[in-house]
């Protein structure tokens, strides 16, 4: 396996009294596509919120265990540093809707306070638009609002919002379940282009999409980690039999 | 079972209709009979005059009420900047903690802080602002008292608007690692900037009408005067003792001020009506 990115040791989350992660153990390995898929209520969101410590909005979790990013514990690091390091995107697209579509790829530089001069600014929103594969469609209407796109567009653009800040991992939770197959697409193609500036995190209750994206997939149920492996590996010969059940839909 | 024939159903539904209507109508009738009085009795007072110059003593034709619509605005714009900023953050604490023990306490302290009587807040104003600067009556004290009535409408406004702003956008912008007072500040309120503005319209044209907490605080004055640690007069004040006054030229002013006044605040409604729908942001 390559290098890992990101490692987790006996990580486990809380939900008050509720355990809703259970002892997690990944080796989520450098410009690779991770899918991370299981039954609804596994655990997979609050998995890949925890990473980027989102779930810290919440006060009622509780974690115990670690998590390092590059061989560092992330819950010593700021976390508005990590964040940026870390970025994520959402089951809906949700462009800031007082904002231009320019303003939303830099919104992370602009609301961070990050002072850029007019010339780098341009080139990362016309390179992170790029990146995402909407500045084509964009470049002509960099001042109209976000929202006026279509929600495969507007993903898009939440995408290259967080490839601007130059994220070492992006995570992507459930990034197409709000679109259509068309769309869906799009992104999947996206997903695999962007391996090459990124390492992903993808969770997705879809099983064929995680078969079409990703390199490693790791299986989740009732929040614990039944097994990781390649892809293909999984989806042919999966190791632990509930893995089998899910796949060959003995349940969902 | 019976069923009721289609015409009888139509006809039901007729007059249900029909009384709805009525019953609305019936609601708006007294506002426009008010502004049918007060605009007969006032029209004739106004000109140009009436705007621009200083009441005169009793007997002295014309006269208008110049001191008292200024006295007015520099009472709404240190009301709104004594209440506006806390409201807002107090509305954004609301909203942002909902469940909190700290946040049950203060929203019931909002709500009895609405119903408390407005000529308590200008006892209240009297006795910590007027009373301590040795009796000194001025607009300053009578801002105070206009801002603890108006704060309620802010900061439940604010709570409101605050709290149908999707979590997505604020993940979205925790996510960018924005800090958690930037994104309050940059992407919360701009999207919540009509609501808001909204509430604050709907706030100042209350105060603006308020005589009761003015009387021991603003007090009133026969001059113009800018200085905000002095009396002034305001409009209401103006109407309320030129209307009780035995004569007939101040009764006539007070017409006059009223119809401004009820103008004004209505104005104001419009105003807010229409940032309520054109600054709205879709999600």
């Amino acid at each position: 396996m390559e290098s890992p990115v990101l490692n987790t040791i006996d990580f486990s989350l809380y939900y008050g009294e509720t355990k809703a992660l259970d002892k997690i153990n990944i080796e989520v390995p450098e410009n690779q596509v991770t899918a991370i898929m299981g039954p609804s209520g596994c655990g997979k969101t609050t998995f890949i919120r925890a990473i980027n410590r989102m779930h810290e909005l919440d006060s009622s979790v509780r974690r115990e265990g670690e998590i390092f990013l590059h061989g560092k514990e992330i819950h010593g690091l700021d976390p508005i540093g990590l964040r940026r390091k870390i970025g994520m995107v959402f089951q809906k697209p949700n462009p800031f809707p007082t904002m231009n579509i320019y303003d939303n790829v830099i919104a992370g530089y602009k609301l961070g306070g990050i002072k850029l001069s007019r010339t780098e600014r341009d080139q990362i929103v016309e390179d992170s638009l790029k990146k995402a594969a909407l500045w084509n469609e964009v470049k002509d209407s960099l001042h109209k609002r976000g929202t006026f796109l279509s929600g495969g567009q507007q993903q898009r653009l939440c995408i290259a919002r967080s490839l601007a800040l130059n994220p070492e991992i992006l995570l992507l939770d459930e990034p197409t379940s709000a679109l259509d197959p068309k769309a869906t697409k799009r992104i999947e193609e996206l997903i695999v282009e962007l391996k090459e500036f990124v390492t992903l995190m993808l969770v997705t209750h879809n099983m064929s999409q995680a078969a079409r994206v990703s390199d490693y997939t790791a299986f989740f149920y009732m929040g614990e980690l039944v097994e990781f492996g390649k892809t293909e590996k999984m989806f042919t010969s999966p190791d632990d039999k509930k893995t089998e059940e899910y796949l060959t839909g003995k349940f969902s | 079972m019976k069923v009721k024939s289609i015409n009888r159903r139509k006809a039901e539904n007729i007059i249900f209709k029909g009384t709805v209507i009525f019953l609305s109508l019936l609601t708006v009738i007294p506002l426009i009979l008010i502004l049918f009085f007060v605009a007969k009795k006032g029209i004739s007072i106004i000109d140009l005059n009436f705007f621009f110059s200083l009441p005169k003593p009793v007997g002295q034709e014309g006269g208008g009420i110049s001191n008292a619509i200024v006295g007015t605005m520099i009472l709404i714009a240190l009301t709104c900047l004594l209440s506006i900023p806390l409201g807002i953050l107090c509305g954004v604490f609301l909203a942002e903690n909902r469940k909190s023990r700290l946040s049950f306490w203060v929203r019931l302290w909002v709500e009895v802080l609405q119903g408390v009587p407005s000529i308590v807040m200008g006892i209240i104003a009297y006795v910590w602002i007027v009373r301590p600067l040795k009796g000194l009556f001025s607009a300053f004290a009578g801002s105070v008292a206009l801002s603890i009535m108006m704060l309620p409408m802010v900061i439940k406004a604010t709570e409101e608007t605050v709290k149908l702003v999707p979590v997505a956008l604020k993940e979205a912008s925790m996510s960018l690692g924005v800090p958690y007072y930037k994104t309050v500040l940059r992407v919360i309120l701009p999207v919540s900037t009509s609501g808001i503005l909204t509430g604050i319209l709907i706030g100042v044209s209350r105060i603006a009408g308020e005589t009761a907490p003015l009387l021991f605080t603003a007090f009133g004055n026969q001059f113009m005067n800018y200085n905000i640690f002095k009396p002034v007069n305001a409009l209401p004040l103006m109407i309320y003792r030129y209307a009780t006054s035995p004569y007939k030229d101040w009764q006539n002013i007070a017409w006059g001020a009223s119809l401004f006044l009820i103008l004004f605040i209505l104005g104001i409604n419009f105003i807010a009506s229409g940032i309520a729908k054109k600054w709205k942001v879709q999600f």
